[in-house]
């Protein structure tokens, strides 16, 4: 197991590296010049010069990829052109609400897709699937933000019942950051959901169909001990891969949730960067979501051993 | 005899299986009543949406600051948005903006996929790089690079496409590549190597065709995230140029006005929802008819 771990780990290695090689000719890929790119329509001459210098633009490629590559081993992401400050304190600063958020939606979406996805195997055909797997399409078909604005008008501007807009940090005070995680971690959590319900079903029709689950029946097991202990914990490894896989859908709604609620964490930093082309901070981000999914896809591996004793690492 | 001709021998004529293919697609949507109404819904929406100038209706762009933020009325059906312009008219517009780069996304995508991945299935060399190449663009998640390329490529559809195809195209070549790796030891291609018939040959006339009914499904489905996608990148500022309005457009100017008129995110959002559902549909019905074993059981 721990070899086995320190081989995936190993094996991340190169991945990240082409990530960073990847991440780093983004900027040279676009057309014209870096600098003027950076520097937007209304820049002077000196402007865009000076934009170059502190990029170190003016190096031959290699040289400049060598430098941010020494950089990044070091933990040192580059400077944002907007604020001067280091993009891996701006990251830092930033990642707690990002984290807390994601943390919340997952824990809201597992707890309430697993269920949803068995029971609607379970009573393949009936009108229950039938609801839960239209609101699982219809997760797959709103974009967050819409569902989002819906929930503040609902819940925080008829009802009051949320606050419309920010964040309060768990430190501070725990009811605080409740208050203000609900609604984004629902609007977030139906997408994921939705994604993950309809996983659990297709594999628990797939399980259902297998003889040891007959067998289960036969040997008069209550339903719910075989739909649990005997379908479930077979069906879980095709979900927790889903689960990992869906990880990238969720950080991309994180991006856009965070702007529809105004929380201060990694997404607003990406759209800040965005609308004022801060390259080394949208370059920032991308290594640290990357590297984020690549490890938690590495741990979803690992916990299959949880449920399938076949699996030796 | 060479082997084209032999070929030839037995193939029916192109026509001929045209014609069945249809019947069996007419026959699959009888068959799948989900997959006919997604096919409908779409088709309307299609309709609306590239219809729309022909409709009577009020310029999308044109603005009436006396009218801005009105309720729907007879007038305006959706009422009208900050600037005084009609909803209705900006939102049947803005589909076309999003099915064109939907459908565009998932064609590209596709194509793109399917060549990398036929050559990468049968060339252990290449694969081998391209793999590697794959699975680096593959943890990146999607938004954040296609963000990022329209932030430097700058604001135009055509950049929103490119930008929405490229984080795709990976999952693609994955499953293009899985069935390549299934079909290559399989006996009518070995039989086919045996006979000297050309790579090329192998790769386009006896692998490829059976690639195509799973890539179908996965095209519908890379079509409906193209289209949320859109306007999530308009949503942050980094897709369609806000003089053409789309879905994503007319929601992300809506924003600051949703206290006063809901209808600015709703309406269009409204839209881009059941045209995504209907995309869905129309793939899960896809899949079902295409994949006989899934249909069994469904």
């Amino acid at each position: 197991m721990f070899a086995y771990v320190v081989r995936r780990l190993l094996a991340t290695i190169p991945i990240m590296a082409l990530v960073a090689v990847f991440v780093f000719m983004l900027l040279h890929m676009s057309p014209g010049d870096p600098a003027v790119v950076i520097a937007g329509d209304f820049a002077s001459v000196a402007q865009v010069e000076e934009i170059r210098t502190q990029l170190g633009l003016n190096d031959p490629l290699h040289v400049q990829f060598l430098n941010w590559a020494a950089g990044l081993f070091r933990g040192d992401l580059g400077t944002s052109i907007y604020s001067g400050l280091p993009v891996s304190r701006l990251i830092g600063q930033r990642i707690e609400p990002t984290f807390m958020l994601t943390l919340t939606t997952m824990i809201i979406a597992i707890t309430l897709a697993i269920p949803l996805g068995v029971i609607a195997a379970w009573k393949v055909g009936t009108w229950i699937d039938r609801a839960v797997m239209t609101v699982a399409v219809l997760g797959f078909s709103l974009p967050v933000f819409v569902l989002g604005y819906a929930l503040i008008l609902g819940g925080s501007v008829r009802l009051g019942w949320f606050p419309v807009q920010g964040y309060t940090s768990i430190f501070t005070s725990f009811p605080g950051f409740l208050r203000h995680i609900t609604l984004p971690a629902l609007t977030l959590g139906l997408v994921y959901m939705a994604l993950i319900a309809r996983m659990t079903r297709a594999t628990m029709l797939e399980v259902l169909n297998e003889d040891y689950v007959r067998t289960a029946y036969a040997k008069g097991l209550p339903t719910r001990k075989v739909l649990i202990k005997h379908a479930l914990k077979n069906a879980m490894v095709p979900i927790s891969t889903t689960i990992g896989l869906g990880l990238a859908l969720l950080i991309g709604g994180v991006v856009v949730t965070e702007s529809v609620f105004a929380i201060p964490g990694l997404g607003r930093l990406t759209v800040d960067a965005v609308l004022r082309t801060d390259y080394p901070v949208i370059q920032g981000v991308i290594l640290v979501f990357s590297l984020t999914y690549v490890l938690l896809n590495l741990l979803i591996d690992l916990t299959y051993v949880l449920f399938d004793p076949r699996i030796r690492y | 005899m060479t082997d084209r001709s032999h070929d030839r021998l037995q193939d029916p004529p192109l026509s001929a299986r045209l014609t069945e293919n249809a019947v069996a697609m007419a026959d699959a949507l009888r068959r799948n009543p989900t997959m006919l109404f997604g096919l409908v819904v779409l088709t309307v929406m299609a309709l609306l949406a590239f219809g729309a100038p022909y409709f009577g209706l009020p310029e999308p762009m044109r603005q009436s600051p006396i009218d801005r933020l009105q309720d729907p009325s007879a007038a305006h059906w959706f009422g009208t948005d900050m600037y005084g312009r009609d909803l209705l008219s900006r939102v049947l517009h803005g589909g076309q903006i999003s099915l064109v780069v939907g459908l565009s996304v998932a064609a590209m995508a596709t194509s793109v996929g399917l060549v990398i991945g036929l050559v990468a299935g049968f060339n252990r060399r290449v694969d081998a790089i391209v793999m590697r190449f794959m699975d680096a663009l593959m943890s990146i998640p999607s938004i954040l690079l296609a963000i990022a390329l329209v932030a430097l490529w700058g604001s135009s559809v055509q950049n929103v496409i490119i930008a929405l195809t490229i984080p795709e195209v990976p999952r693609v070549v994955r499953l293009v590549r899985s069935v390549v790796l299934m079909l290559r030891d399989q006996t009518f291609v070995q039989a086919a190597i045996a006979c000297g018939t050309s790579t090329t040959r192998i790769l386009f006339r006896h692998i490829m065709p059976n690639t195509i009914p799973p890539l179908i499904v996965q095209a519908t489905y890379i079509c409906a995230q193209a289209v949320i996608f859109e306007a999530y990148l308009s949503f942050v500022g980094a897709g369609t140029p806000p003089e053409i309005p789309s879905w994503g457009n007319i929601m992300a100017e809506g924003r600051m006005f949703f206290f006063q008129n809901f209808g600015i995110i709703m309406y269009p959002g409204i839209f881009l929802a059941i045209t995504v559902f209907a995309i869905n549909t129309f793939g899960d019905g896809l899949r079902d008819s295409l994949d006989p074993r899934m249909k069994r059981r469904i």
